[in-house]
């Protein structure tokens, strides 16, 4: 008994070792490409620095020109690019585990709308600073992430019934929005761009902060769920003969998501398609080995870093880097329609 | 529509059978409706104008401010009415067309399509003359319509209602960024070009609506011509083919009349959604599911909707107005989900 079972348990063994060192050297992978990035958007710009004098701005000498350009120019808005793909890779990560679907990503289901709609609302309209626009975002993405749940919900929610309601209620938000926008006195396009589509320009320290904070405090009670999350994909009920306490579960799961995505759009607005892209991405790199939740964070910071720096300089002209990942995106968002449609899926 | 109707009940008979005099008085009261609204859309706004004024504004003179405003209104509601009833009627054929209830030209990405064409016009060709636009925008809707189809068609069980909203709204989004990318290069176009994409009638002039009205004569005469044609289709495609009628020839012609109303009416007013969708539910409730009344009715209604829509921005912000598309998606996308949760989905 013993003898037949003991090659198979280290088969088992073998290939989960094989897989979690396989884990962590891709998860250590787009650490260093997220780090590189990082020092790739803090050199580059109109004047080139070299990393040397980077470090010495980094550790707060004071260096003539680099100083302002990279200290209050290029540093936080390279800060505010990772940790803002970090929290929309994260929470789009989370729904999309959570729903079981690729598509429920919550900039396709209007969380991300509700979030930027609030925050424009706030801005324009109440002429509330920092905390108070987070606070709004938090508010109203919850608001919509609970009304699309529950809109949707008839016998169990059915993944496609709650995506269509999602973008039925992401149109009426984001025409919300082009109403707020068009109430602003000063109507600038640069203004409308970020709450439509997501930009960097103007990232201030302040705001940096906030997305920090906010990823310190609820980037570790998501972390902290993750096992649980990833017992929810096999369904509720095999979840739930898991020992996986479903809807307390789900409600930290939501809260915390929610949070991590509104805070970053109250921050840059609704960077388009990185919360939707970053899970299937890190999904596709990584395989079926434990929790998206850091793998597919790494992978948002990354494709917003690299998008700042394609939207910045590979044109004549400055693309906010919504724009960037908007086109990025699309395709994709398509392609994943037409596999889904093919495998039969009931989607 | 089959999956709104097909259950079988007393209330399709009935329908199916309403009297030809109800029909006519429902169509008499949406006419006498539409003219009231258009007098109010001529009479209201930032500065609400008398009845003398109104007259004197119609014949010409433009003599107080009151007079100019009701000089200026009056392209604009002609517009209104003519961008509602295309979009009306092409959401009734949409829904015939593919026997979906969810279909509407905003939410199946045509209207996404004619705007992506007609930015990639003025953007990448130098296109600038407003007929040039009108060509190109009826081209792109066409091209989006197909594809959508195909992509929503896809896989197991052909293009369900949910599958087809879908592949229609994932891909909205996608050219919806795409669009973004080219415009704001362009700052001398990019401001006018954000209210265009909200979908307004805000622009309107008699050289716009002079341009517009052939090829929307054309989309609502082959529209027209193929309701009863939409009458078979709407009993399955083997009884359709059964009773004589070339069934993919006439989801052609028919889709062919949708397209060009749509791509007509977005490169004049914008990609507006939602109009489509609602009027020809509405329409069947009180005419039936006939399409040789329900067509012309859905033009009416849609008209009295779309201009309704307008008088109802520029009255409630005054004195600033509301673009006509986010009231349409205001009031649209509500009545979206409801036929959302009404559908029946099959979940792996």
């Amino acid at each position: 008994m013993s003898t037949s079972l003991s090659p198979t348990l280290a088969a088992v063994t073998g290939s989960r070792v094989r897989r979690s060192r396989r884990r962590a050297l891709v998860i250590g992978l787009l650490a260093t490409l997220v780090v590189a990035a990082y020092g790739v958007n803090l050199m580059v710009g109109e004047t080139f620095y070299p990393p040397s004098e980077i470090w010495r701005v980094i550790l707060g000498e004071t260096v003539p020109g680099a100083s302002f350009t990279v200290g209050e120019l290029r540093l936080p808005r390279a800060t505010l690019a990772a940790l803002a793909g970090f929290c929309f890779g994260m929470g789009g990560v989370t729904f999309q585990t959570m729903l079981r679907n690729p598509l429920a990503s919550p900039d396709v289901i209007g969380i991300t709308s509700g979030a930027s709609a609030a925050a424009a609302f706030a801005i324009v309209v109440l002429g509330l600073t920092e905390t108070g626009v987070s606070a709004f975002a938090i508010g109203a993405g919850l608001a919509v992430a609970i009304i699309v749940y529950t809109l949707s919900f008839r016998d169990g929610v059915a993944g496609t019934r709650l995506i269509l309601i999602g973008i039925g209620i992401a149109a009426m938000l984001d025409s919300a929005t082009a109403y707020v926008l068009s109430q602003a006195a000063q109507w600038d396009l640069q203004q409308a761009q970020r709450w439509l589509t997501g930009s960097l320009n103007g990232a201030t320290w302040d705001e940096t902060a906030q997305v920090a904070l906010a990823l310190l405090v609820l980037g570790p009670l998501l972390l902290g769920q993750a096992r649980n999350l990833f017992m929810l994909q096999l369904g509720d009920d095999t979840a739930a003969a898991l020992g996986v306490r479903l809807e307390r579960t789900r409600i930290v799961v939501i809260v915390a998501a929610v949070g991590l995505l509104a805070f970053a759009t109250a921050a840059t607005g609704p960077i388009a398609f990185v919360a939707f892209l970053s899970g299937p991405i890190a999904a596709r790199i990584i395989g079926s080995a434990g929790s998206l939740l850091v793998p597919a964070g790494l992978v948002g910071a990354l494709l917003v870093l690299v998008a700042d720096l394609i939207g910045q300089y590979a044109f004549d002209i400055r693309y906010p880097v919504g724009v960037v990942t908007g086109v990025l995106g699309a395709p994709y968002l398509v392609y994943l329609l037409i596999r889904t449609n093919r495998a039969g899926g009931s989607l | 529509m089959t999956q709104l109707d097909s259950r079988p009940g007393p209330g399709a008979a009935v329908d199916r059978r309403r009297p030809a005099r109800v029909r006519t008085l429902w169509i008499l009261a949406a006419l006498a409706a539409l003219v009231l609204i258009m007098i109010a859309s001529v009479a209201f706004g930032s500065r609400i104008v008398g009845w003398a004024d109104i007259v004197a504004g119609v014949r010409g003179q433009t003599d107080t401010l009151a007079q100019a405003a009701v000089v200026k209104r009056i392209p604009r509601t002609f517009l209104a009415v003519a961008v509602g009833a295309a979009l009306g009627l092409a959401g009734a054929v949409m829904q015939g067309v593919t026997r979906n209830p969810l279909a509407d030209p905003g939410i199946l990405g045509v209207n996404m399509g004619a705007s992506l064409a007609v930015v990639t016009g003025i953007v990448s060709f130098g296109l600038a003359s407003a007929a040039g636009y009108i060509w190109v925008a009826i081209l792109g809707a066409a091209v989006a319509a197909v594809f959508v189809y195909a992509v929503g068609s896809l896989g197991r069980g052909g293009a369900t209602p949910l599958k087809l909203a879908l592949a229609g709204a994932a891909i909205s989004a996608a050219l919806a960024s795409l669009i973004s990318a080219f415009v704001l290069p362009r700052s001398d176009i990019a401001t006018g070009f954000q209210s265009w994409m909200i979908g307004g009638v805000g622009g309107a002039s008699y050289d716009s609506l002079r341009l517009v009205l052939p090829f929307l004569a054309v989309g609502f005469a082959v529209s027209l011509l193929s309701a009863k044609a939409l009458n078979s289709l709407a009993l399955g495609d083997d009884l359709a083919a059964g009773l004589g009628e070339r069934v993919a020839v006439t989801r052609g012609v028919a889709a062919l009349g949708a397209v060009l109303l749509c791509g007509a009416s977005t490169a004049v007013a914008g990609p507006i959604a939602f109009v489509g969708l609602v009027v020809p539910h509405f329409c069947r409730l009180l005419v039936g599911l006939d399409h040789r009344w329900l067509l012309p009715f859905s033009a009416l209604i849609g008209a009295a909707l779309l201009t309704a829509a307008d008088v109802v921005g520029r009255v409630v912000a005054r004195p600033q107005e509301i673009d006509v598309g986010i009231i349409t998606a205001l009031i649209g996308a509500p009545f979206f989900i409801y036929f959302v949760r009404r559908q029946k989905v099959r979940e792996l």
